[in-house]
């Protein structure tokens, strides 16, 4: 698109940010509780639910079955009002099928699957808004419903993507700079070792600058890991509190309250209606009191 | 038909619980536990060059020289001497594939199970091939467990245990369910309950005369009395509103909660307001109890 600069002079980029600036993180672990482990993320507009089952016996063939370790089964989907125009993905097409697959290679890295031979585990991802860094995101919110379920795992596993605009790596990339046709890499990262799970890019890049872009995303991801771990904590410190209430099936549903998702519009709406901007900004610019979050931008968090 | 909605509201937190400790050690997975080698490592631990790691979210436990991270919600991990409920999911060749909520379906060997009338002898063809007549996909049994090889091994070897007729199943987390001498109850307000350690919960009505029950293969399947299914609705209601105040489970508190829902109407339980309230006043009786 002529005409539209992704990082100007002063150095800020369409949505404001800096080059290095993640968008805002909000997280929340347990929101079903039907499933062994759940979690949503948004990070900016880009929103992903994930729900993981297990390790629990192998469903289908016995065949497939390991005998020293756990299979680990991921899917993802896309759902249709995701992108600006609606468009009906049927389930097994490719795009899918290859996010499933680099999600099950990720997470094989992390979950210490060598104490439940024979079972199965399922992850499952759900991406309800896309704008950009969907891998991303789908990664982070698996990693919160996964440490929610109990599985053990070496380490958390925060993921971001990178870009690489007029010579400067751009961390955490929007749907309005992945559309510009620019580089762009996605990186799974166990931050506490540094060794990566994952590493994707599928554009040309000169080797030269991969060092930098390599870097910035290794940056973001430990920014995200800093979010996840007080999202964690957080949740935690509420349970042993005693103070959450659980939606979930089986149980009627008697709160609808309790999806947080038209909570923060709820604050300030006076308890009345979900706002009904479209599509959502992100923030509601007619805030008195600023929303219960528990995630912040990262920026300085150098 | 009148018909309930409610809006979105922020949820507020609670005042904190009293008498609960706080000062856990709590760790995420890649957490550094200690860099001491001395200390054996246990559940939710892993070793990674020369330091300790937690591989779960959980607090810290160490016993002597035994330090395992304890994780907040598993599946049921089994240990001898349990009671568990399960559901059957397949028949195979000499055994039973019992769910029960853990990471394998556990194991009901033919040869453990009692027969009917409470007769001991060896077990026959004929047995093997009866025994889609003794339980089936999608019955609930009453089990002890022994475990085993990863896969719980779970017997019925008194008349106590069997398959299980009338009732509700709750379903809970494991961690929630309070280790007791006894697991079967008689409340008295009229129902009887079976708290599995795997976090199933069996409500029933009492059974009148407590007869040489036959190992329970006899379904008794005549209708239950309007007041015998009030009442078990409403543990059950009870039993969920507890859950979701992260209580822990066992007769004295269900009873308390139970008595503490009656000024109101069953269904009436399950609303936030009406639910803290309830298990508020739970938490008063029982600490009055205890101190």
């Amino acid at each position: 698109m002529a005409g539209l600069e992704l990082l100007s002079d002063q150095g800020y980029r369409v949505d404001g940010r800096r080059a290095g600036e993640l968008r805002k993180i909000q997280a929340r672990m347990g929101v079903f509780a039907q499933a062994d482990g759940s979690a949503y993320i948004e990070q900016g507009n880009t929103k992903a639910l994930a729900v993981v089952y297990g390790p629990h016996e192998i469903r289908g063939s016995r065949a497939r079955a390991l005998p020293d370790r756990a299979l680990v089964n991921c899917q993802y989907s896309s759902a249709t009002f995701s992108t600006g125009e609606r468009k009906r993905r049927p389930h097994g097409d490719r795009k899918s099928c290859e996010m499933g697959l680099q999600l099950r290679q990720t997470f094989e890295a992390a979950i210490l699957t060598q104490l439940h031979p024979r079972s199965q585990i399922d992850i499952y991802v759900q991406v309800l808004q896309a704008d950009g860094g969907t891998y991303a995101a789908c990664v982070n919110a698996a990693t919160l419903a996964v440490l929610d379920a109990g599985i053990p795992m070496r380490d958390f596993v925060c993921a971001c993507s990178a870009g690489f605009v007029d010579g400067t790596a751009l961390a955490d990339l929007s749907h309005v700079e992945e559309a510009a046709g620019g580089p762009q890499l996605a990186l799974a990262l166990l931050p506490a070792s540094g060794q990566i799970a994952l590493l994707e890019m599928d554009a040309r890049l000169h080797e030269d600058h991969l060092e930098r872009v390599l870097e910035a995303a290794a940056q973001a991801a430990r920014d995200v890991h800093t979010l996840l771990d007080r999202v964690v904590r957080q949740h935690r410190a509420e349970l042993r509190g005693g103070h959450r209430l659980v939606l979930g099936a089986g149980f009627p549903a008697a709160d609808p309250a309790h999806l947080h998702v038209g909570e923060r519009h709820g604050l300030h709406h006076g308890g009345g209606a979900v706002c009904g901007r479209r599509p959502c900004p992100g923030f509601c610019p007619g805030l008195r009191r600023p929303p219960q979050e528990v995630g912040g931008s990262a920026s300085g968090l150098a | 038909m009148a018909m309930e909605m409610r809006l979105p509201v922020a949820r507020k937190p609670l005042s904190e619980r009293l008498g609960r400790d706080t000062k856990k050690h709590l760790v995420v997975p890649g957490d550094t536990i200690t860099t001491d080698t001395g200390f054996m490592r246990g559940h939710g631990t892993y070793m990674g060059e020369e330091k300790l790691i937690a591989s779960v979210a959980g607090s810290v436990e160490r016993v002597n020289k035994l330090i395992c991270v304890k994780a907040l919600k598993t599946r049921y991990i089994g240990e001898v001497g349990d009671i568990v409920v399960g559901r059957i999911t397949e028949v195979q060749q000499k055994r039973w594939k019992v769910e029960t909520n853990s990471r394998l379906d556990s194991v009901l060997l033919l040869s453990s199970m009692n027969l009917p009338g409470g007769e001991l002898r060896r077990r026959s063809a004929e047995d093997e091939l009866a025994m889609r007549g003794f339980l089936q996909e999608g019955d609930l049994i009453s089990v002890q467990a022994v475990f085993s090889d990863g896969a719980v091994s779970l017997h019925t070897r008194s008349l106590k245990y069997g398959k299980l007729g009338q009732g509700v199943l709750v379903q809970v987390s494991p961690s929630l369910v309070k280790r007791q001498k006894t697991h079967f109850h008689d409340l008295p307000c009229g129902a009887s309950v079976i708290l599995g350690n795997n976090g199933f919960i069996w409500i029933y009505p009492t059974p009148e005369h407590k007869e040489e029950e036959a190992g329970g293969f006899i379904a008794n399947l005549e209708p239950v009395s309007l007041a015998d299914r009030e009442v078990i609705s409403r543990l059950r209601n009870c039993i969920i509103s507890l859950v979701t105040q992260r209580m822990m489970l066992y007769d004295t508190s269900i009873l308390y909660c139970y008595e503490a829902s009656l000024p109101h109407q069953i269904k009436d339980i399950l609303k936030p307001e009406i639910m803290e309230e309830i298990v508020m006043e739970t938490r008063q009786r029982l600490l009055e109890q205890e101190g």
